[in-house]
């Protein structure tokens, strides 16, 4: 065998082990629709959390004022400007230097009228933009960190959009199959809140229109009435208690919280540990108030409302109800993973079960294994001995493919074994192009060499041609395409540069082994 | 072998036997398009599709009724799934038209929600776990926590959840093999699991009689995203090939082999039409492909009338064109054969998810093959004479 040739096998022979390697080394990443999974498309509502912004920063100023004894009239919120109204002369300075502070962020002007000023302020765009990309990244972390607790493999999640802001999030959940649970876990506000309930009015009323009743109209401006389900509450019923409006414990006091179970009624409940500042919160909170109670309130509908017998120094306290060992469990993980600062919509939903994913695999490995069959078949009836070229390049495009795919962590679709069969059918043409080529200057007469040669060489241009047009279209579908078409559009790209390759060489290759020092007087194609 | 040999056909000489049934086949797709219209799938349209395999023969119009009006559910189409033997349904809810607050992923809960309050309530009685809707983490979980039938006694915590974690798995693997529907509780005790495992498990779960295999919900701000990015993807395909062609050819060429492919898009977007089909990304896919593959048809005949241009140049352009055809016509065969049975095999085996996609393969593949010489020749044909002609004026 002369040297090139040697130097040529040698090369394919390792294209070959390293392709074997790389299947045996790493797994080919598998598409959800394959795998069976979860796909979600999440909305942001970002205009959520700039509301909640301007809201917190109106209390701010509202109880900064009054520690500065700055006499002002009221504070409204009007389309996320904050009017300070009725301010006097005499606070003018005072106020516009304590509202210096709030800028670059906000912007602020005043305007005087018959002895009052009013201090308008608003967030400049700018702002705006940067705490709703704070709160995506926010929204971001917190759904990988529920994801992450709740045990899935190889979660995918990221934040997308276009847009000035990107205020979406993608999240791909291979292999969960409960897919209620892992929704509701990902979405749900999880706001804990404990507040003081009404030292004298406080309830439980049966409906907002009593618990108001009981003001007789002068309904206290910084209480609010809440929805109250305990489980000593009829089952169904609904009752509403009078709380304070500003929270004294809230979710960010949290240091952890976990399920776990009523030694006595044998339900589940949560149980949640707070921070330094969170006990030293509580601590002050019942101390001041022994004999209230405090009501502890779960996306703003009350648990559970203990009194509060004295002064509590401990760092743990429990949330009881109706819960089932999940919902228990799934709110001492969305508890642990903090509370989502805007609410998340879904957009978009793909989920695929896991008998479903099997089913679509082994019927796709099947299809393909019957192509291959009866491609490589149609080969060597047709082509007879050249045919088993056919059939070898073949198996080291596959080999190729999967190897590549492999390597890159590229995932493997439905549509992309489909792609599979494709790019069988394609590079069978290139060879059959080549055969085709080789028997025509057999016919006019050539010997095998000179026809084997000839035939290579016109033949190369137009494979080229085939395979680059072939390719265009699946850059253009990479492109445009979401996630299974992706995968689609990157199995046939990778098959048709891989044929490419075992057309022009390992072909070739074959072709001169067969003629290697040997007088052959006919080719068996 | 060669299966046909030193054929001397007059391809362009029934170029208007191949005009007239390509005119025909594409009023009758007009038609159909035009009045049957293209049936979007959810990628597109927004919506929802529902996959629900149930364990009775499903009375379809009970589940309409329903999922109609009155769940506020308003369910566009019940059909029935794959062969009738395997009792699949796919519910298909209307696009929504509220973005603003309509939450896509609720859709499926409320379907869920539905189903069950009028086949499982009673079944379930009490119990508030489905033994075919759990996941394995949860079973895993629920037999560290209730050691049944003594399962677990004599193990050691990691043994434990070990072996938790095994019976878990053999579990869903017998759901998943009956494709998502463990029928009777007879069914593990084929497994080998003990009596006392049985009756524990018993007492916690029921056995739902339906499963959600698949939920695909899109809202319409992204369903017309999608539409965008199909037309997107399909335009710039096309012109990327056209300007390669124009390049590697004559601009002409590039025309013709374009034209060709809206011929192949448009037919197969017909027959679409006529059977009902649904038209989702995974088609645009296929047509995509179909134009790649059709392309090269046309790139290996336009390859050879090329070289023949060269060789025979005494011949007039018609005998050039008919002579690269019938010169090709080995390869061409055997090509489509040999892509045909690929896709055929997809199209026979793949399983309903690929039904579509590979549908339109198989029909792209013998339009594609068609169009090359019915189409793509005799444009360039026309047109050489049109610069003969214009030659002969100057």
């Amino acid at each position: 065998m002369n040297k090139k040739l040697k130097y040529r096998v040698l090369f394919i022979a390792l294209v070959l082990l390293v392709g074997v390697a790389m299947l045996f080394l790493k797994d080919i990443n598998l598409g959800l629709d394959l795998r069976g999974g979860v796909h979600l498309v999440l909305q942001v509502e970002t205009e959520e959390a700039l509301e909640e912004e301007v809201n917190q920063t109106r209390e701010r100023i509202a109880s900064a004022l009054q520690d500065r004894e700055i006499i002002f009239s009221d504070i409204t919120i009007d389309q996320g400007v904050i009017n300070i109204e009725g301010v006097t002369l005499a606070g003018e300075d005072a106020t516009d230097d304590y509202l210096n502070q709030f800028t670059p962020a906000w912007n602020y002007r005043s305007r005087t009228r018959e002895q009052l000023v009013t201090f308008s302020m608003e967030m400049t765009p700018a702002y705006r933009k940067t705490l709703a990309t704070q709160s995506v990244n926010q929204a971001r972390n917190i759904v990988a960190k529920r994801v992450d607790q709740y045990g899935v493999a190889e979660p995918t999640i990221t934040v997308y959009g276009s847009g000035a802001v990107q205020d979406q999030i993608i999240v791909e959940l291979p292999g969960v199959d409960d897919f209620e649970r892992v929704k509701g876990l990902i979405k749900s506000t999880a706001r804990l809140e404990l507040k003081l309930v009404h030292p004298t009015n406080g309830g439980p009323y049966d409906s907002r229109e009593s618990a108001r009743s009981a003001f007789s109209g002068n309904f206290p401006e910084d209480y609010e009435i809440l929805p109250y389900r305990d489980r000593n509450v009829e089952a169904g019923r609904t009752m509403y208690m009078v709380v304070k409006k500003a929270a004294s414990i809230t979710g960010q006091h949290l240091k952890n919280a976990r399920r776990s179970q009523d030694p006595f009624s044998g339900q589940s409940e949560v149980l949640f540990y707070l921070n330094s500042e969170g006990v030293n919160l509580f601590s002050e909170a019942t101390g001041a108030n022994v004999g209230n109670r405090l009501a502890i309130a779960l996306d703003d509908v009350i648990t559970t409302a203990p009194n509060i017998e004295s002064r509590i120094d401990s760092e743990s306290a429990r949330i009881t109800g109706t819960f089932t060992v999940e919902e228990a469990e799934d709110i001492a993980l969305t508890l642990r993973s903090g509370a989502l600062p805007a609410q998340l919509r879904i957009l978009e939903e793909r989920s695929i079960g896991p008998s479903l994913g099997r089913d679509s695999v082994m019927r796709g490995i099947y299809a393909s294994l019957t192509g291959i069959i009866l491609v490589v078949l149609g080969m060597v009836i047709v082509y007879r001995l050249s045919g088993v070229n056919a059939l070898i390049c073949l198996t080291l495009n596959l080999l190729i493919l999967l190897a590549v795919l492999a390597y890159f962590g590229a995932t493997l679709t439905l549509p992309g074994i489909a792609g599979v069969i494709l790019t069988i059918g394609m590079a069978v043409d290139a060879n059959i192009l080549i055969f085709e080529r080789i028997k025509e200057e057999l016919r006019l007469g050539k010997t095998p060499r000179a026809s084997i040669d000839s035939g290579f060489s016109r033949v190369f241009g137009t494979i080229i041609d085939t395979n680059v047009t072939t390719l265009v279209a699946s850059l253009f579908l990479f492109q445009f395409g979401t996630g299974p078409v992706k995968g689609f559009a990157v199995t046939l790209a990778v098959g048709l540069l891989a044929n490419i390759f075992t057309a022009a060489f390992v072909s070739r290759t074959f072709f001169n082994l067969i003629l290697n020092n040997r007088e052959v007087k006919k080719l068996s194609i | 072998m060669d299966i046909v040999r030193n054929t001397k056909i007059d391809w362009l000489g029934k170029k208007w036997i191949f005009i007239g049934l390509s005119l025909v086949l594409g009023v009758v797709s007009l038609t159909s398009i035009f009045t049957r219209g293209l049936n979007l799938g959810v990628d597109f349209s927004g919506g929802t599709l529902v996959y629900v395999k149930f364990q009775e023969t499903p009375d379809l119009g009970r589940i309409r009724s329903l999922l109609g009006d009155a769940s506020g559910l308003d369910a566009e189409a019940v059909t029935r799934f794959d062969e009738p033997s395997a009792n699949e349904v796919q519910i298909r809810l209307p696009r929504v038209e509220d973005e603003e607050t309509t939450d896509m992923g609720l859709k499926s809960a409320v379907v869920r929600e539905a189903l069950f309050q009028e086949y499982d309530s009673e079944r379930a009685a009490g119990r508030s776990m489905d033994l075919n809707e759990v996941s394995e983490a949860e079973i895993r979980n629920w037999i560290t926590a209730n050691d049944p039938g003594g399962i677990l006694e004599g193990l050691g915590v990691n043994e434990s959840s070990q072996k938790a974690e095994e019976i878990a798995g053999e579990i869903t693997d017998l759901r998943i093999s009956n494709r998502g529907l463990i029928e009777d509780y007879s069914e593990l005790e084929a497994l080998g699991f003990s009596d006392g495992f049985i009756s524990s498990l018993r007492e916690d779960f029921y056995l739902g009689s339906f499963a959600i295999l698949s939920v695909e919900s899109v809202g319409p701000k992204v369903g017309s995203e999608m539409r965008e990015r199909a037309q997107n993807a399909i335009f710039f395909s096309l012109l990327g090939m056209l300007i390669y062609i124009a390049f590697r050819f004559r601009p002409i060429y590039g025309l013709a082999a374009i034209a060709a492919l809206f011929h192949d898009v448009f037919l197969t977007l017909g027959l679409f039409s006529l059977t009902g089909r649904e038209i989702s990304l995974t088609v645009v896919a296929a047509l995509l492909t179909l134009v790649g593959y059709s392309i090269n048809d046309s790139i290996v005949i336009f390859d050879r009338v090329r070289e023949n241009l060269k060789l025979m140049r005494r011949a007039d352009f018609a005998t050039i064109v008919n002579t690269s055809i019938n010169q090709t016509l080995n390869r061409t065969i055997m090509t489509s054969g040999m892509t045909f049975l690929a896709v055929l095999a997809l199209y026979l085996l793949g399983g309903e998810a690929l039904n579509s996609f590979s549908f339109a393969l198989v029909i792209g593949i013998v339009v594609g093959t068609y169009s090359s010489i019915a189409i793509a020749s005799p444009i360039v044909f026309w047109w050489q004479l049109l610069m003969e002609k214009r030659k002969r004026k100057a």
